[in-house]
């Protein structure tokens, strides 16, 4: 997990570059919008960090866009506007929350697809290889594998 | 045969991260591109004026934002300042973030490249360009569509390889 | 001089590597008990020799020794001694070498301590460990030597990467190495599974305590990751979903389900070519994580410095380890067939839902982790995915396995009946549902569908598993090792699924400007500012805020998140201070100043139930060694010469 080397300086250059300049004041939201607010940012990527959302970074954009959420938010634009208005501008790849499309089906439906074939299988692989139905109520109990071996030595012909 | 699915699935993964070490996972495409520039209306730097996005029509333009600030906006310059000596296009500076009298004194000091320059002094207009920091150049047609951007400082190489190309064909379509 | 005695150890142990990796190959092959011998010796030179190169490194760093290249690139003259030795794994280059360490260390292990394995089958897991540290090794020597001098020498070291300069760091790394490496114990053992065809509850046997070694490392590896992040990064968070996560967690949740089916193939000899196909799933998720985070493929927080020939290298050796394991599996396992049927309602029904679940959580990981790479790929444009996607699809993928837990272990073997685990299960469930009402009467700030099903969910698990061993204890007196291993690991889980719910639901934070004197309001917690002043460090500089925390004018506890400069790699760091309690964290980290007035931007958590999830992960973990010491895996000489016959 966190163990690696956290980047290449290079690849930082633009949110340290972007250190020198001013960074819009952050609106502060009213009470009842907070938690709208919080859970949205963490649900946008900055875009030019590393893989952080905004609420995460401390870069000069991630400042500037978490003002444009609270400005949005305090006129009242609903979370689909404010993320449309994001991606207008960035991209799909601000959305830490790929949207239902086409090209994300795969990715929403996969793994519900995949459980469904694990548990199916599951269930085929515990049902085959037994008895045919009315038989399967009363498997044998378990043998003693001593008293089985008198019973296959006393009749040494009929081994299976 | 069940015994084959995983060696496939695995042959497949290998060949994703084959193809993945080709991309570069940085690069994001700009959802701007074939769209008209974002409309703005800002003060220029000088005086008491204000550009708005109209200007940005008529010929092809590179818009470039940059700062005083900005170290790696020194590479570019003198690319910029070829190009605006030879007059092959007309740039439109955008001050990010910047004191007027820094970018001024900058300016003065590195030579000034941009047939005019708008400041955005808090960086609203440029979170409309989709800018991620600076310097960032946009190349747009003569009807102010985006047709290519550029993150970074812009190379010789960027220029010859990527842009030029690109003017030839706004060229031909806009005789 | 002792970088190049570094470098020579390096190129000797990758001629030990070979002959490691072939010698018994051939012995098996040729059925040479002297060349099959050759294994156990060689893998003993094998870990003295990497571990002079190891040292070599260490001694390097300790003498500052800036004509070393990685270590002028990972150390400075003011870095403290302890970060010194630690620096030796804080990059790419000295990472690997831990890891080959690490491999060598394994091996070494599995050497020394199966002595009373048969002879082919520990010449074969020997040898495939041997096979697998000559990529290791052949990597690190052709694109990542750690002892490349530079010239011209430089006066000072760039320093070790601030965030790693953390005590938490200091253990994390190895811990986790072990993990992964770990499962190449297991990978080695259901090679030579393949290779002999044989497969028996003995093999389980042997495989079992290694495994569940490897997960207990992994597992520790995870949550001291996560403890660090969420002291040194200041955003508060635990757990990002981020690709370098992933790849740990990968390994995770299929050596988690490896350790379950191992049960089964033990007790029942079922499931043969499933377990086979998970040991060598788990060390090549391993494998993968690595190529994830050297490569560069995908954006991460944690990802090396890459370069592509690292990429290609490690790809390669993908190509060949994973190819030929899955070849061999292909191959083989058909001939591995597990006699007798089981029904679904039984212990080893259970395991088997239990490992679907497992297997699609891991699958779901790896789809959300390479999903932007493939859309990438064929051409459908930059995506993300983050946390809402993986929290979207794992909880509903991970209340169900709480759910089984709890059932699973008062379901009796072969065939169970519903009576006796209804009967089992009476007490527990009632008790589960009053503890769950109390926690979330008392804690939780606001009633949803998650909070009651999480909250259960998580009581439910930790209390059902105690109703085994103690009804083990009332019928028998005893209660064996594995069993008391496998009730506290999971009642670690429970405690986990608790924590995570509670921490993710009724987490407060707010981002607030604060001037000396001012407070603000955080839950039911008042966090007063009473400034800042500057502290000296040993290589840092730093501001250090006091910030009082009171509940209805009490004092509760004095937080001093500091924002570090750190003179030597001319950086910032911030480190959060934190009170932790069973009931909440509370959690502030410093932002920069606002201003000339003395105004500071500061984050403020609190965050209830967070100290569960890492107590869940040591609970876990304790209950790891015990199962991996039970007596039943200790070297039984006569037993296992019978076996071996």
């Amino acid at each position: 997990m966190k163990t690696w080397l956290p980047v290449p300086l290079l690849s930082l250059l633009p949110c340290l570059l972007l250190f020198a300049g001013a960074a819009l004041a952050v609106p502060e939201v009213n009470e009842a919008e907070r938690p709208r607010y919080q859970a949205l940012l963490h649900e946008l990527r900055c875009v030019v960090c590393q893989n952080q959302s905004i609420a995460e970074s401390n870069a000069p954009l991630a400042k500037d866009l978490r003002g444009q959420v609270a400005t949005q938010i305090n006129a009242g634009r609903s979370n689909d506007q404010i993320r449309q208005y994001l991606t207008e501008r960035y991209g799909d790849f601000v959305l830490y929350k790929p949207p239902l499309r086409a090209r994300t089906l795969a990715l929403w439906f996969g793994p519900f697809v995949l459980l469904a074939a694990g548990l199916v299988m599951a269930v085929w692989f515990t049902r085959r290889r037994r008895r045919p139905p009315g038989a399967a109520a009363d498997v044998p109990a378990p043998v003693d594998a001593a008293a089985l071996q008198g019973l296959l030595d006393r009749y040494p012909g009929e081994r299976p | 045969m069940r015994y084959l699915v995983p060696v496939s699935l695995i042959v497949g993964l290998l060949v994703l991260l084959g193809i993945g070490l080709r991309l570069d996972p940085t690069e994001v495409p700009s959802p701007l591109i074939g769209k008209l520039a974002p409309p703005f209306d800002l003060p220029t730097l000088e005086d008491d004026g204000r550009v708005t996005s109209d200007v940005l029509l008529g010929q092809p333009t590179l818009v470039n934002f940059f700062a005083s600030w900005c170290t790696p906006c020194l590479a570019e310059h003198p690319l910029f300042m070829r190009l605006s000596a030879g007059g092959s296009v007309r740039i439109v500076g955008i001050s990010y973030k910047d004191r007027p009298e820094d970018t001024s004194r900058w300016l003065a000091r590195h030579g000034n490249p941009f047939a005019l320059v708008a400041r955005d002094a808090v960086g609203a207009s440029a979170i409309d360009w989709g800018v991620y920091g600076v310097p960032e150049s946009y190349l747009l047609d003569a009807e102010g569509r985006i047709v290519h951007k550029h993150v970074g400082p812009i190379s010789d190489a960027d220029w010859r390889g990527t842009f030029e190309p690109k003017l030839r064909d706004l060229a031909r379509l806009t005789p | 001089m002792i970088a190049e005695l570094g470098h020579f150890a390096l190129l000797i142990a990758l001629a030990v590597a070979v002959l490691m990796a072939l010698v018994p190959a051939y012995g098996v092959w040729r059925t040479d008990a002297t060349a099959m011998a050759f294994a156990r010796p060689a893998a003993l030179v094998l870990l003295a020799v990497i571990f002079v190169a190891y040292l070599c490194l260490t001694a390097s760093f300790v003498n500052h020794d800036f004509s070393v290249a990685y270590v002028a690139g990972h150390s400075h003259s003011e870095l403290p001694l302890i970060y010194r030795i630690s620096a030796v794994w804080g990059g790419h280059e000295g990472s690997l070498l831990l890891w080959v360490l690490m491999l060598s260390g394994w091996s070494a292990a599995v050497a020394l301590l199966n002595r009373n394995l048969p002879l082919n089958i520990s010449a074969l897991v020997l040898s495939t460990l041997g096979a697998v540290a000559v990529g290791f090794v052949l990597f690190t020597v052709i694109t990542s030597n750690p002892f490349d001098r530079l010239v011209p020498i430089p006066a000072d070291g760039r320093d070790l990467n601030p965030l790693l300069q953390d005590p938490g760091l200091i253990i994390h790394p190895p811990l986790l190495y072990m993990g992964y490496v770990g499962f190449s114990v297991a990978f080695a053992f259901a090679i030579a599974a393949l290779v002999t065809g044989r497969l028996d509850a003995a093999w389980a046997r042997w495989t079992r305590p290694w495994t569940t070694s490897a997960w207990l490392f992994l597992t520790m590896g995870i949550a001291l990751g996560s403890w660090w992040a969420y002291h040194e990064l200041g955003w508060g968070g635990w757990w990002f979903w981020d690709p370098v996560e992933n790849a740990s967690f990968m390994p995770w949740l299929i050596g988690t389900a490896l350790i379950h089916s191992l049960a089964v193939t033990e007790k029942r000899g079922l499931l043969k070519s499933w377990t086979v196909l998970l040991a060598i799933m788990a060390f090549s998720l391993s494998l993968l994580g690595t190529f994830l985070v050297r490569s560069g493929v995908l954006i991460s927080v944690h990802a090396f410095a890459t370069d592509p020939a690292r990429g290609v290298f490690i790809l390669g050796f993908l190509v060949v380890v994973l190819g030929g394991a899955f070849t061999l599996y292909a191959w083989r396992a058909p001939k591995l067939v597990s006699d007798g049927a089981f029904p679904l309602f039984s212990r080893e029904g259970f395991l088997l839902l239990n490992n679907v679940f497992l297997s699609v959580s891991a699958a779901a990981v790896l789809l959300g982790t390479l999903y932007p790479l493939f859309a990438d790929a064929v051409g459908l444009g930059k995506i993300s995915v983050g946390p809402p996607y993986f929290n979207a699809v794992f909880l509903p993928l991970m209340a169900p396995l709480a759910l089984l837990v709890g059932l699973a272990a008062a379901v009796n073997w072969k065939r169970a009946r519903l009576t006796d685990m209804t009967r089992r299960l009476r007490l527990p469930l009632l008790l589960s549902l009053v503890v769950a009402a109390l926690l979330i009467w008392q804690w939780a700030t606001d009633i949803g569908l998650v909070v009651l099903v999480g909250g259960w969910l998580g009581c439910w698990t930790l209390v059902a598993a105690l109703a085994e061993p103690t009804r083990r204890l009332r019928l028998t007196g005893r209660l064996p090792r594995g069993v008391a291993g496998m009730a506290i690991a999971h009642v670690g889980f429970g405690a986990m699924v608790l924590g995570i719910t509670f921490v993710s639901l009724f987490s407060v934070e707010r981002d607030v400007r604060l001037a000396p004197g001012q407070s603000a309001d955080v839950a039911q917690f008042r966090f007063q500012f009473d400034g800042i002043e500057p502290i000296q460090g040993p290589n840092y500089d730093a501001d250090r805020g006091t910030i009082r925390v009171y509940r209805d004018d009490d004092l509760v506890t004095t937080l001093y998140p500091e924002k570090r400069f750190y003179r030597g790699a001319q950086q910032l760091m911030t480190d959060a201070s934190v009170r932790h309690s069973l009931s909440r964290d509370l959690y502030a980290s410093l932002g920069e100043p606002i201003g000339d007035a003395g105004e500071w931007a500061i984050r403020l958590y609190v965050k209830p139930m967070m100290l569960w999830v890492w107590l869940g992960a040591v609970i876990m973990t304790l209950g790891g060694i015990l199962a991996a010491s039970d007596r039943r895996y200790r070297a039984r000489p006569a037993a296992l010469a019978e076996a071996a016959a």
